[in-house]
């Protein structure tokens, strides 16, 4: 079980406000991923509930028992740190018992529990290895390997794989979500990257300034986003945003349209423009168009290596059912 | 780079000289101590027997059959390693507190402490005097191991907030979430990371309170005096016997150069704590 509800928590450091009060709940078995940029209130948000941190005021519960005085130790929760926090004076088995041992568990119990972590995160090898002699992305292994061990109610994660070079990083990612649907236990997981978040989560929590901006699947997310911020931050590369004119055309004050929602027509394009960078992936295309008087830049991914180079003209037409309309405050127009 | 590479070998001979000449400068006095120690009164103040004369044990004997040595080394001992023992069981948690939940407060109270080190021992002799004798303190062992542990808290807090200052919040946080209580973070995880630099406190406490002379001197007459009383008290009013006195004074440093000696590694961690990451 790994219910996890948040009712009007605010966290101030001194005089400074970083959660103003705040409300979510995180349903058992649920895969959340808090989401947005530096300095949002993410992690803290996090720490808030792991008990890392107190709660200026407001109530963190889970499993309908009253948590916000109870000691980290007591909550029943793993944490997978962004610098892994393993032991350094203790071996990878060692590490990984550590939790158990502290629990009291016996010597036969911890040697069994042990053994099915190392399997399943491939660590056999390296247990009587200290973590200095680890790779990071066996590091951050034997961290998930400590978290398993404990059985706990909720997974929480803060940036488990910033630290990871990038092909690790998918590996790692993949196998992050293969053990939430093999164990089906609450996850709670924090990235400033929204690849991640799209590609692991149940449910996205978006946070600018301490606020949450939106909460949903990632499709719906990528769908409907509740305004520009969300509209910008999910998806990448980010969603155009077009005003005066031609968003008043859509009666909005701002319109934003996807770079994949842009197609590259031969001619009779809506709008025309030059090509600035071309980035040929080979699977998509992507062009960086300047001066088509809409905006700055607009981004437009196209299916394949389409063969437009710098200084070529350009011809594109956005799919309107696709477009995105937004009124003064930014909010979205329905 | 020809050039380059003979200047700095150069400068490093210039160094290693002047390392050798500061090093023999300061190691003279007690060269000529321990010199002295093996001569007789009456040749220690002569010139002519300065290097050559002939040795001999008589101040050593003298002291160990008339001065009753064992039983001020002994003392030394006691109060050195409880005030040590004491400092550490007081300084390790209190520098815990401070380095991963501090405060507003903190650092003032860092401040504070290391400022009780600028007050002049003698403002505060007379009432320590007084006071002790009042209580029936005044010569017991009790006294000095609290004193010496006092005198010496502050720098023992300093150094051990030092240390754990550079184990990552994130370990003793992932210690929490493991189920450890803070005693058990102080000892599974804190302990034994800032192992190096406890023992290098440890060292330095240790030799402060072996060496102090002030408090243990004077709070003290027979029953907890040190080997800085019997140096102290080989002063004698008749005129200075030399040889006796570096006698006494060879052997009150001597076990503590020997620890210093073993324990060098340790020792230069400990005192140049802070000056390289």
């Amino acid at each position: 079980m790994g219910r996890i509800v948040l009712e009007k928590v605010t966290k101030s450091f001194g005089d400074v406000q970083v959660i103003p009060p705040l409300d979510l709940t995180i349903e058992d078995g649920e895969f959340a991923v808090f989401v947005g940029p530096s300095g949002c209130g993410k992690s803290t948000l996090l720490r808030l509930i792991a008990g890392l941190e107190d709660t200026t005021s407001g109530k963190v519960v889970i499993d309908g028992e009253d948590v916000t005085e109870v000691s980290p130790s007591k909550r029943g929760l793993s944490m997978v740190f962004q610098t892994y926090a393993l032991y350094p004076h203790m071996t990878v088995r060692k590490n990984i018992a550590f939790p158990m041992r502290m629990a009291g568990l016996s010597e036969a119990e911890q040697e069994k529990k042990i053994k099915a972590a190392a399997d399943s995160l491939n660590l056999t090898d390296y247990l009587d290895r200290k973590p200095g002699q680890l790779s990071g992305g066996q590091r951050q292994r034997v961290a998930i390997g400590r978290a398993i061990v404990r059985d706990p109610s909720a997974f929480l994660f803060d940036e488990p794989l910033s630290n990871l070079d990038a092909a690790l990083r998918v590996g790692m990612r993949l196998e992050i979500t293969e053990m939430h649907e093999r164990m089906k236990t609450t996850m709670i997981y924090v990235t400033h990257d929204q690849v991640e978040a799209m590609t692991m989560a149940n449910k996205i929590v978006v946070l600018q300034a301490g606020v949450i901006e939106q909460v949903g699947s990632p499709i719906d997310l990528y769908n409907a986003p509740k305004n520009i911020f969300v509209a910008g931050f999910i998806g990448s590369p980010k969603m155009n945003f077009i005003e005066g004119a031609e968003a008043a055309k859509h009666d909005a004050k701002t319109i934003g349209i996807r770079p994949e929602h842009i197609d590259v027509v031969e001619d009779g394009g809506a709008w025309v423009g030059t090509v600035g960078v071309a980035e040929h992936l080979g699977s998509d295309t992507f062009f960086h168009v300047h001066g088509t008087g809409l905006a700055e830049t607009l981004t437009v991914r196209a299916v394949g290596n389409v063969a437009l180079k710098h200084g070529d003209k350009i011809e594109l037409t956005p799919r309107l059912s696709e477009l995105h309309r937004f009124d003064g405050e930014g909010l979205r127009i329905a | 780079m020809a050039i380059v590479a003979q200047s700095s070998k150069t400068g490093q001979v210039s160094r290693a000289t002047l390392a050798w000449i500061v090093g023999l400068l300061f190691f003279f006095p007690i060269f000529w101590m321990v010199l002295t120690s093996f001569k007789t009164d009456a040749d220690a103040v002569k010139p002519e027997f300065l290097f050559f004369f002939t040795p001999t044990l008589e101040n050593y004997l003298n002291m160990t059959e008339n001065y009753d040595y064992w039983r001020f080394a002994r003392n030394s001992v006691i109060t050195a390693v409880f005030a040590t023992v004491f400092a550490l069981a007081v300084g390790i948690p209190c520098a815990y507190a401070m380095a991963f939940n501090p405060s507003r407060g903190t650092k003032d109270v860092l401040m504070w402490m290391l400022s009780t080190k600028m007050l002049p021992a003698a403002a505060v002799l007379y009432p320590m005097t007084f006071l002790t004798k009042s209580m029936g303190l005044f010569d017991t062992h009790f006294l000095i191991i609290v004193v010496l542990m006092l005198i010496n808290l502050p720098i023992v807090v300093w150094m051990l907030f030092t240390y754990f200052k550079e184990i990552p919040k994130e370990i003793i946080e992932a210690g929490q979430m493991d189920g450890v209580n803070t005693w058990g973070e102080i000892k599974e995880i804190l302990i034994p990371l800032a192992w190096g630099g406890i023992a290098s406190t440890a060292l330095l406490c240790f030799i402060f309170c072996w060496n102090e002379a002030y408090w243990t001197v004077r709070l003290t007459t027979t029953d907890a005096a040190t080997l800085s009383k019997l140096i102290e008290g080989n002063r004698a009013p008749e005129g200075l016997f030399f040889g006796r006195l570096s006698a006494v004074s060879t052997a009150a440093v001597g076990p503590i150069v020997v620890l210093g000696w073993f324990c060098q590694k340790q020792l230069v961690a400990g005192l140049t704590f802070g000056a390289v990451k």
